[in-house]
């Protein structure tokens, strides 16, 4: 009977499917949950200011993003995927590979990650070395020999004597999202290579590195809170003892409840992100698939609100969302490139 | 030796000794009956409770009144002859000056800017609207109630804690005294929130509102309803009815029950692969939300409709047979009547879980930014359940209210499609 009805749901699918229309009027993205909220809202101006339908905006993560934004050409696939890191050669070739030959790549700012603490507790000051030996699951033997141990520290203060004597309690988010991937990277992998020989073995033997400098504990100090900020925030507040990671905005907008600490001697602050004194931050791209251009209407333009003063520049308001604005000459280039759609080469 | 006293015991002192623990037995038994509903009814009470009050300021929003000229050439309007002069006209120019003219002190960039974060950018598109219908308020000057901006809002709402030092507050010393001032010339107001019900999803909390949401929710669980009943009815009455007892439909009935467990993203994958891949049916449509929730219901509708068959009972399927009756006609006439109220019953049921349902519209695309109220079951729409998500995950502290208050609208929408399946019920249950 079940088989039945498939083809009955089948058969009528079938019946349905005759009716879509070939078209599409409505600008479609996809990707990195991180750009996101900036995408969003510049969507939204976009379809209240013009005669354009409000693009659909779907948080897929970067990942997940560009694997259905290289999948074709076609009105049913995506005109524009958000990342929140630069597309990977793998992820080019797939999509040269499925006939996605010219892609426009646009930077449109940074972000950055903190790691935050409860107002009622004392702001700290980290460096990459201190998040490396408290958070990786194996860090080197404290005894100074070249060798990897599973992590001893207990608390703050036994891997760095001027930090305060509490258990190390970190939360974060899932392996899934674009914010683990770009903390792992540029905050555990760059305290990672602070050790001399750990920083020459990613020559010799990258796999033991990548496992070494990737992997976090999973005892219960990194916490995996889930992809949603807020309620990393709220936890944070009902227990000042522990640390939160997630991205600038979010410390932003809850200034009164946490706070950012200092890494390598550099607050989170707007200024530090942007002038790249603050280590932990990542650039935010989207992608435009040329091809698309002409047969969606309103791409063009949708590029040209993105890419002008009035939202990414220095005063716009993606700012006043927490993106942290392209330097001036940058912002030049992506403006030019945006305008002049120029095809990215890899 | 104790055990050779109880055997001279009669029956009736044995069981007179052991009266008072088993009333004592018994008495407990009851308390912890009551004890675990009273758990239950508190943390029900505690739950509604929370959402309750985090919604109430949700359902009212602050607007601050200005003196807008509507000025050709600050609107940068060159020839009102053109079709989109209107649209495309510069009224946030008009409202900073309004926002400077009602604040003359104000000279500094930064303080400037401050003042201009006031009114939210809803303001323009409300402008804009005004001016598009009547085109005759150009080079103006009106009195109109502008949207204050979310946080701006949050002030006048109590959120803002004044206390906290200045540097760690969202509203700073000056904007207070400018809020003061507006407040003390009665040019702020506040309304009911009509957008949080006439709107679409948006970025800025103030324009919020769940319109698109609930339009989607109900594309989608009217396909589901097309779909699954029909389908779980006539699954039903066949495997019940005519049905041979053979080990094709034990198999059958086996997978039935099985699939009734199946975890609800599993459902989004198959429908991720089968309705979107293969058929190439759009992306984020209720049709194909419709579609996964009808495969996710059906199971639920199929048991509920075959228990409500099984107990219709056999003599009046007998009679029908004994007067003439063919199969088709009992089934018809007189099985499926008195078996309908238990199917509605299932059938509704089972809705209400899809309407709850986000995991499997994820994978098909339904997690999204979605502004435009769906007009049809191919439009890209959300679902409210998936509004509330994505509602919780925003960085803006007003939006915690608008999730509460999307919930209180959800559950609403559950208690009237429950309350239906009660109705129902009653009209049309026969009991032997």
């Amino acid at each position: 009977m079940s088989k039945s009805l498939f083809v009955a749901l089948t058969v009528l699918s079938f019946a349905v499917t005759g009716q879509v229309s070939a078209a599409r009027e409505q600008i479609d993205i996809v990707g990195s949950s991180t750009v996101y909220p900036f995408s969003t809202v510049v969507a939204e101006r976009f379809g209240k200011t013009t005669g354009y339908k409000t693009p659909k905006i779907e948080s897929t993560g970067t990942g997940g993003g560009m694997k259905l934004f290289c999948k074709g050409i076609g009105v049913e696939h995506p005109d524009i995927s958000n990342a929140s890191r630069r597309i990977k050669s793998s992820e080019y070739a797939d999509c040269q590979k499925n006939g996605v030959k010219e892609i426009v790549e646009v930077l449109i700012g940074y972000d950055g990650i903190v790691i935050a603490n409860s107002k009622n507790a004392k702001a700290v000051e980290l460096t990459l070395k201190d998040i490396f030996l408290a958070l990786a699951k194996q860090v080197p033997n404290p005894d100074g020999s070249e060798t990897v141990v599973d992590n001893p520290y207990k608390t703050w203060n036994q891997l760095n004597p001027a930090l305060p004597k509490v258990k190390i309690e970190v939360l974060g988010p899932p392996p899934t999202s674009g914010t683990r991937d770009a903390f792992d990277e540029l905050a555990v992998e760059g305290g990672c290579k602070t050790f001399d020989w750990l920083k020459a073995m990613e020559k010799t033997n990258s796999s033991e590195y990548k496992r070494i400098c990737h992997t976090l504990r999973e005892d219960n100090t990194y916490i995996e809170a889930g992809e949603n900020d807020n309620l990393i925030v709220q936890k944070l507040v009902a227990n000042p003892n522990a640390f939160g990671v997630f991205g600038f905005s979010f410390l932003d907008q809850n200034r009164d409840k946490v706070q950012g600490s200092l890494i390598n001697g550099s607050a989170p602050t707007f200024e530090n992100i942007s002038s790249g004194e603050y280590v932990v931050s990542r650039p935010l791209y989207f992608y435009v698939k040329k091809a698309h251009i002409n047969s969606v209407p309103g791409i063009k333009e949708f590029l040209d609100e993105f890419t002008s003063a009035k939202a990414m520049g220095e005063e716009g308001y993606l700012v006043d969302r927490g993106l942290i604005p392209l330097s001036a000459e940058e912002y030049k280039v992506t403006r030019e490139n945006a305008q002049q759609l120029k095809s990215l080469k890899m | 030796m104790s055990s050779h006293q109880t055997e001279v015991l009669s029956t009736a002192e044995r069981v007179n000794r052991s009266l008072k623990r088993r009333y004592a037995a018994e008495r407990r038994f009851r308390f912890y009956g009551l004890a675990s509903i009273l758990v239950a009814l508190v943390f029900l009470v505690i739950l509604l409770g929370s959402i309750f009050f985090t919604a109430i300021p949700a359902f009212q929003k602050s607007y601050i009144g200005l003196n807008v000229t509507f000025d050709a050439e600050t609107l940068g309007i060159e020839n009102i002859e053109a079709s989109n002069a209107f649209l495309t006209a510069d009224y946030d120019a008009v409202i900073k000056a309004a926002l400077r003219q009602r604040f003359p002190d104000v000279s500094s960039r930064s303080e400037k800017r401050t003042l201009y974060s006031t009114i939210s950018v809803g303001g323009t598109y409300q402008l804009a609207d005004m001016l598009q219908a009547q085109p005759e308020l150009l080079n103006t000057t009106q009195f109109v109630w502008l949207t204050a901006d979310d946080e701006i809002d949050g002030y006048f709402k109590g959120k803002i804690d004044i206390s906290a030092p200045e540097s760690e507050r969202r509203i700073k010393d000056n904007q207070i005294a400018w809020l003061e001032s507006l407040k003390a010339n009665g040019e702020v107001k506040k309304g009911f929130n009509w957008t949080f019900l006439t709107a679409g999803d948006s970025r800025e909390p103030e324009l919020a509102g769940i319109r698109s949401a609930l339009t989607g929710s109900f594309l989608t669980l009217l396909i589901t309803l097309l779909l699954s009943f029909p389908l779980g009815v006539a699954a039903a009455i066949y495997l019940e009815e005519f049905a041979p007892k053979n080990r094709w439909t034990d198999l059958i009935e086996v997978n039935i029950n099985n699939l009734a467990a199946v975890p609800s993203i599993v459902f989004g994958l198959l429908g991720l692969a089968v309705f979107i891949n293969f058929f190439g049916l759009p992306r984020s449509a209720p049709i194909v939300g419709g579609l996964v929730l009808t495969l996710m219901t059906l199971p639920t509708v199929i048991i509920a409709s075959r228990a409500s068959i099984q107990s219709v009972p056999p003599s009046i399927r007998e009679a029908a047979l004994g007067v003439g009756a063919s199969a088709m006609q009992t089934v018809l006439h007189h099985v499926l009547p008195l078996a309908l109220p238990g199917m509605l019953t299932g059938t509704i049921i089972g809705m209400a879980r899809a309407l709850g349902e986000t995991a499997p519209l994820l994978m098909i695309g339904m997690v999204a930014f979605i502004v435009e109220t769906p007009q049809g079951i191919f439009d890209p729409s959300t679902a409210l359940p998936v509004q509330i998500y994505l509602w919780t995950d925003s960085p803006e502290r007003a939006f915690s209210e608008l999730t509460a208050a999307a919930i209180i609208v959800l559950l609403l929408f559950l208690v009237s499609m429950n309350l239906l399946a009660v109705l129902l019920r009653r009209k049309f249950e026969r009991r032997w």
